[in-house]
């Protein structure tokens, strides 16, 4: 049993840092001993949350993107935060196939590929205050 | 991010290994559309076998190059997605505009 855990992360919203925060995630639920599905589920889902905060929250500007993660018994969840222009719409954007940049070649597939790879997905925005996207995810792993 | 090409009568092959996401799908995009227009590409043919990470970014990608061959009358194949890239494709129905092959042979044969 890991017991409680709980990190902080801040970083600057430049797009080489998503391999960085997907690596820095999956390296911190590594204590839960997850399956290699698990993990990559994990990493999928933190690289659309930190991809959405670095095109849409900041529109490439360049300014600082928050992670905590809390691990709980045998889930951890993962916050994805921005302070940037905000989501107007959250029923609209979590829809399959909706971009509001198809021009820049999104697919308006983030949200979706993030609930079907999570057990919990949750957004919070308010405009030109940013975006919080709360994530858990539960190994059944450590299930025993 | 590596990206090799190899042309067979008109269709082009693109092998990407590595990882592909937003930050690297920038140069990948470029560097395919080039490769496309230099050389008269007919078909386009992934090869996804060294793609150990993917996200929506990746469907971008393959999206935007359907795109472009299908203009000109041409088709999309891929070949060799992992399991994680496969169900990536599955759920955004990238499986109704780009074919799957067993192999290069098949895929060259097919398109
Ligand atoms: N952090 C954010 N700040 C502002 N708007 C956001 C944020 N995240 C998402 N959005 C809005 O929600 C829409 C849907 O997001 P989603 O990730 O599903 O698709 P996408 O990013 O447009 O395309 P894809 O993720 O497939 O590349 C975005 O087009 C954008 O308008
Ligand atoms: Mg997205």
């Amino acid at each position: 049993m890991v017991g409680k855990n709980h990190m902080r992360l801040e970083f600057l919203s430049k797009s080489q840092n998503e391999s960085f925060a997907r690596v820095v995630v999956a390296s911190f639920a590594a204590q839960l001993d997850p399956t290699i599905e698990e993990l990559a589920d994990v990493k999928t889902a933190v690289s659309e949350a930190v991809t959405n905060a670095i095109i849409h929250g900041y529109e490439d500007r360049v300014a600082n993107i928050i992670i905590e993660c809390t691990i709980t018994e045998d889930e951890i969840e993962i916050i994805v935060e921005d302070k940037g222009k905000g989501i107007d719409d959250i029923e609209l954007a979590k829809e399959p196939l909706y971009t509001s940049r198809p021009e820049l070649e999104r697919s308006g597939m983030g949200f979706t590929v993030m609930e079907t790879f999570m057990d919990k997905v949750d957004i919070e925005s308010q405009k030109d205050v940013g975006t919080r996207v709360m994530m858990v995810k539960r190994f059944e792993s450590c299930q025993k | 991010m590596l990206t090799k090409f190899e042309i067979i009568n008109n269709d082009l092959i693109v092998k990407l290994d590595g990882e592909l996401d937003h930050h690297t799908a920038k140069t990948v995009r470029e560097e395919i559309d080039r490769e496309i227009d230099e050389n008269n590409t007919k078909n386009i043919i992934f090869d996804l076998e060294g793609v150990h990470f993917m996200d929506s970014s990746g469907i971008g990608v393959v999206m935007g190059r359907y795109k472009k061959v299908q203009r000109l009358g041409g088709e999309t194949g891929v070949i060799n997605l992992s399991s994680r890239v496969e169900k990536i494709f599955k759920m955004s129905g990238l499986f109704n505009i780009v074919k799957k092959f067993e192999n290069k042979k098949e895929a060259l044969e097919r398109l």
